[in-house]
Parts: structure tokens; C-alpha cells; sequence
């Protein structure tokens, strides 16, 4: 069965390190978010994940065998990230740059064929993109933009989303487009959907199971309603909150008390 | 009536692909077109007037299977085949050279004011060829090996300053080429200053000129030019990826530090070769693939091709203007290419204003 394992990883850049001892895995059909606090490593972890930097101990397997024993290419035909802020260069239109995501599986001289622009309009029928395949990034809003990534990923046709943050930048309609979409893939194409999240009640509601990071480490993990508790939040993000079953799932929800006459 | 005929003559294949790819490949095709007419027309002008009948007439003698009876002289015939012809190739092949190495620097390093003189080469050129000037007059054939060695060394040099660990970070690599051709630079001022009768040669060698093109300088550039472009173009899709981010780049499968080093290599290679005959010619590296980016868009797949052949259609004009304007004075091929060049690009510039990149 295809699946990502970590065993024992830290990750960090030059002497710093960020993350340590990660232990975890993400099976078929899963959706997997990843919380905790502004520097806790979640974004590190995606980026060792995909290779771009390399764990100083442990090591990441994926579909049983090291990700550094697979080249490049073949990485990027399984694992698809959507990055959080990206850099898109403004001269080229929409499609086009979901057309890159197409790259994995074109040599350097194979042309983009139907087949190829059939999964690209698919991606972005499903992103609620296709409207503006025509115009440039440049024109785009930062939330058409993210939309554009999750479409160039999906392009991939990986076996595994990797998502950085991907409702940062989205209004509360498509914060819930984009991942009940993450969501669906999960289930209809047996993805391996792993995401980063800030926000606790998206995380709660969407995902099947969360891993808290705290200081580089794992604080704990489990389904939400194990994991999201007034204490752990008090004790991850140093944060005073109240904790309710959501009225209609019973999920935790999160909510925030202001005492405004302090 | 013309137009419905028009569309039934495209290929089936290329009716899936966006509208604006196809007009692209059109584009490209017209280029091709319009380089043959426009090496007809450089042929065809100059200080002994040929009228294209005779042109013609010349040409298809040249071709197997088909015999014409000269009403040339043997002196037009070798106007023709030993003075213009190795000299509009030459052209030719140098303005694709630095449009395709230009478009390939500003891509790599998503700077819109890089050209082929990036990385020192433009400095190291000079040098080699100044200290080709000053050898003994019977070594002046070394010349243009000199200035190829020079180039490639200079760039080599600031390859590997800038080099950290298994990575290439772009800022280093700029700054690396500034500091190593500010160096060369002042070290070429001193032996021009020392170098008395032979500043004249020099100065005109740094302006650029193709007068004294022959058969065999077309010889050993072409295949390099050819190979080297041919290479570049089959990375049309990894250099638009890497319009991304470079983690981005990865992500998609690119593997981001092999592709700088293959395309740096062989712009810088194809530029030692595009300046180690004719001296450094500005402009053309920068202006063309900025003309072409505007006109038909930023992808590679299109604006490398687009770019190699609008590259060698200028430097042909460019030194056609070159040799007649003042005829029989030659004027320095910088110089046109700046003052034609500048304000044909300024007024494109005019025309679109919106991101180029």
C-alpha cells in the first residue's frame, strides 16, 4: 500500500534545528492536518517531505522505499505541494501555469498532448478556476492565485497533497471549496492529503487526524476530538480559549472570549 | 471565403492547443520566413548592386542537377559566395547566438536586465583579444581564440566563486560577475593604454565588426551556435518552470541545480564563440528577447525560438546598414545595433505596458 512514513526525523536548516524526532504516517484516503503555533515547523516538515531539505537523522519513506533514493522526477509525479505564498511569475496566463504541473510526467521533448490539457481543464473545472484561464497571474487576487495552485497540483495527478496553509488567503466560501475538494480526494481517489493549518475549527471539521507540533516536536496526535482541548491549546499555543461540541457534528469547535469591559 | 480555407489548412493535432500557441507557431514559421528574404535582400545590397535575377541565377547554379549558363562575371560570383554570403552567416548565426543566450540569462535569472555579458564574459573576451593585439603581427590569427578562451575562463572563474556547496545561489552569481569583470576591466584599461599603435585595432575590435568575416570563421562557429541553441531549446519547459520559485522548480520534478549549470554553460559557450570573431556587440542579447517577450509572451517553448530567429534577422539588418550607410566606411555594428535598436524597442515598450515576465 502506498504510504508515508517518518521515522525518527529532524529536520532544520545548517546548525539550527527545527523539528526533532518526528515520528508519524499517513495512509490512503487520509486526511492529516498538522497544527500548532507561528515557528513550531510545520512548513519545515512539507519541505522535508519533498526533498528540499535534508533530515540532519531519521528518515522519510514513501510507498516503502527513502525519498532520496527516488529521483526528482519520479517524486513529483507522486507528491504534489501547494505551496504558501508562491512566486508566479506574472506574464504567464492561468493556464499555463497549471500546464506546469503537467512537467512530471513530460521528458524535454515530449509536447503537452490532449491527454495532458484534459487533466488540466479537469483541475481547473474542479478549483473553480477554468473562468479565468485566459487572464495573467499578474491580474489575478491572492485567492485566485492559491486556487491556481491547488489546480497546478491536482494537474500532478500525485498520490499524495502536500498543503502549506492553503485557506490563508481564502474567503470562508472557499476556505470550504478547497478542502471539502481535499477532502473528496481523499476519498474518491484514495489520496494521501496532508495539510497545515492555523485555523483549529478548519482542522477540526475537515481532517481525520491532527499531529500538534510544539517547540520542534510532537506535542501529541489523534483524531480531533482526542486532540483539541482547552488544555492542549493552552499549553501548545499559550492561548486562554473555549472548547464546545460543534451543535450539529459534536466536533470541537474553538471559540475565542474578548472580555471587553477589561 | 479565404479565411474558412484558412482554418480547414489547420492541422487537426493543433486545433486543441489555446489560440495563442497557435498564432505563435505561425509566428515562428513568418520568422523563418522572413530570415531567407531578409539574407535575399543583404545579398542583394551592397556597393556593387545585384540585381535578384542574377542572385537568383548565381544561387541555383550553386544547386545539383541544374546547369545555367553564366551571364555573370566570376567577380560577382565572388561577391556573392566569398564576401557577403560568410559575412550576412555570420551575422546570422552571432545575433541568434546572444538573443538566444540573452533570453536564456534573463530567464535563469528571472532578471530582466541580463544579457549574454552577464557573468564577466563580455570582460574576459576583451582581455584575451587585447593581448591577442599585442603579440607579434603574425600571431594575429590567435586572436579570436584568445578572446574565446578568455570569456569562457572569466565565467568560469565566476562559476566557481560563486559556487556554495552543491548550490548556485543567482545573487552570488551576479555580484561574483560584476567584482570578476570590474577586475578584468581595469586590468584590459591598462594594457590599452600601454598598448599605443595598436589602440585603433583594438577600440574597433570592442565595437564590433564582421568586415573581416571569411569562409572558415562560419565553419568553426556554426556548430557550435547550432549545437548550443538546439540544447537551449530543448530546455524551453524547466526554464519555464523555474520562472517559479527555485523550491517550487523542485517540487515539480525539475532538478534545478543540473538545469542551471547545463544552461549557463552553453549560453556562455555559444556567446564566446558568438564574440571571439566579431568583438563585443551590444544590445542585440538584451533588446530582442525583451521585443519578442512582449510581442508573443514570456513562454519559453515559443520565445526561444522566436527569439533566435528575430536575434539573427536584426544583426543581418543591422550590419547591412553597417556596410552601406557610409560606404565604403565601415560603420561599428555597436553602434547601429544601439541606434536602431533603442528606439524600435522603446516604441514596443510604448505600446504594451504591463508585466513582460
Amino acid at each position: 500500500m502506498f504510504k508515508l512514513l517518518l521515522h525518527n526525523v529532524s529536520l532544520g536548516y545548517a546548525k539550527h534545528v527545527v523539528l526533532r524526532n518526528i515520528s508519524f504516517e499517513a495512509r490512503p484516503g487520509e486526511m492529516l492536518g498538522i497544527i500548532g503555533p507561528n515557528g513550531s515547523g510545520k512548513s519545515t516538515l512539507l519541505r522535508g517531505i519533498t526533498r528540499i531539505i535534508e533530515p540532519s537523522c531519521g528518515n522519510i519513506f514513501l510507498d516503502g522505499s527513502n525519498i532520496f533514493s527516488i529521483n526528482r522526477q519520479k517524486l513529483a509525479q507522486m507528491v504534489a505541494v501547494v505551496p504558501q505564498n508562491p512566486i508566479l511569475p506574472e506574464a504567464f496566463t492561468a493556464l499555463e501555469v497549471v500546464l506546469m504541473g503537467r512537467t512530471p510526467h513530460l521528458g524535454l521533448l515530449r509536447y503537452e498532448g490532449k491527454k495532458d490539457l484534459d487533466i488540466v481543464k479537469a483541475a481547473m473545472e474542479s478549483t473553480q478556476t477554468l473562468a479565468f484561464a485566459e487572464r495573467r497571474v499578474g491580474e489575478l487576487s491572492g485567492g485566485e492565485r492559491q486556487r491556481l495552485t491547488v489546480a497546478r497540483a491536482l494537474a500532478q495527478e500525485p498520490k499524495m497533497i502536500l498543503m502549506d496553509e492553503p485557506t490563508a488567503n481564502l474567503d470562508i466560501n472557499y476556505q470550504m471549496e478547497t478542502l471539502g475538494l481535499a477532502r473528496q480526494l481523499c476519498r474518491n481517489q484514495e489520496m494521501i492529503v496532508v495539510v497545515t493549518l492555523h485555523d483549529l475549527n478548519l482542522a477540526s471539521q475537515y481532517c481525520d487526524r491532527l499531529i500538534v507540533l510544539s517547540h520542534g516536536s510532537i506535542y501529541c496526535q489523534g483524531v480531533p476530538v482526542k486532540v483539541i482541548n482547552t488544555q492542549t491549546i493552552k499549553d501548545v499555543y499559550g492561548a486562554e480559549v473555549l472548547v464546545y461540541p460543534h451543535p450539529v457534528n459534536k466536533l470541537p469547535a474553538t471559540l475565542i472570549v474578548f472580555d471587553k469591559d477589561k | 471565403m479565404a479565411l474558412e480555407s484558412l482554418k480547414d489548412a489547420i492541422p487537426e493535432a493543433m486545433t486543441i492547443y489555446p489560440v495563442q500557441w497557435r498564432s505563435r507557431i505561425y509566428a515562428i514559421a513568418g520568422l523563418v520566413l522572413f530570415l531567407v528574404i531578409t539574407i535575399l535582400v543583404a545579398l542583394r545590397i551592397g556597393s556593387t548592386d545585384i540585381s535578384f535575377g542574377t542572385l537568383f541565377q548565381i544561387l541555383s547554379a550553386k544547386l545539383p542537377f541544374i546547369h545555367i549558363e553564366p551571364t555573370w562575371t566570376t567577380n560577382t560570383e565572388i561577391i556573392i559566395f566569398d564576401i557577403r554570403l560568410p559575412r550576412i552567416l555570420l551575422a546570422g548565426l552571432v545575433g541568434a547566438a546572444l538573443a538566444v543566450a540573452g533570453t536564456t540569462y534573463q530567464g535563469l535569472f528571472r532578471n530582466p536586465l541580463a544579457d549574454p555579458y552577464f557573468l564577466g564574459v563580455t570582460q574576459g573576451a576583451a582581455l584575451g583579444a587585447i593581448i591577442g593585439f599585442m603579440l607579434p603581427a603574425w600571431q594575429m590569427g590567435s586572436i579570436p581564440l584568445l578572446a574565446f578562451f578568455g570569456a569562457v575562463s572569466a565565467a568560469a572563474m565566476v562559476y566557481a566563486i560563486a559556487k556554495v556547496g552543491k548550490t548556485l545561489p543567482m545573487t552570488t552569481l551576479i555580484l561574483a560577475g560584476v567584482a570578476i569583470g570590474a577586475f578584468l576591466a581595469a586590468i584590459t584599461s591598462y594594457l590599452m593604454i600601454a598598448s599605443g599603435d595598436e589602440l585603433h585595432g583594438i577600440i574597433s575590435w570592442l565595437l564590433g565588426s564582421f568586415s573581416l568575416t571569411t569562409w572558415w570563421q562560419v565553419v568553426i562557429a556554426t556548430p557550435y551556435i547550432l549545437v548550443g541553441t538546439l540544447i537551449i531549446w530543448l530546455y524551453a519547459r524547466p526554464l519555464n518552470v523555474m520562472q517559479l520559485d527555485e523550491e517550487q522548480a523542485q517540487q515539480l520534478g525539475i532538478n534545478v541545480e543540473q538545469v542551471k549549470l547545463i544552461l549557463l554553460g552553453v549560453a556562455t559557450l555559444i556567446t564566446a564563440a558568438a564574440v571571439c570573431f566579431c568583438g563585443i556587440i551590444g544590445f542585440v542579447g538584451i533588446i530582442i528577447p525583451h521585443a519578442v517577450r512582449l510581442i508573443w509572451g514570456p513562454d519559453h517553448r515559443f520565445l526561444l525560438p522566436l527569439a533566435t530567429f528575430a536575434g539573427a534577422i536584426f544583426l543581418i539588418l543591422a550590419d547591412t546598414a553597417a556596410r552601406t550607410m557610409l560606404a565604403p566606411t565601415e560603420v561599428p555594428i555597436g553602434v547601429i545595433t544601439a541606434f536602431l535598436g533603442a528606439p524600435f524597442f522603446l516604441y514596443i515598450l510604448r505600446q504594451k505596458k504591463r508585466a513582460i515576465f
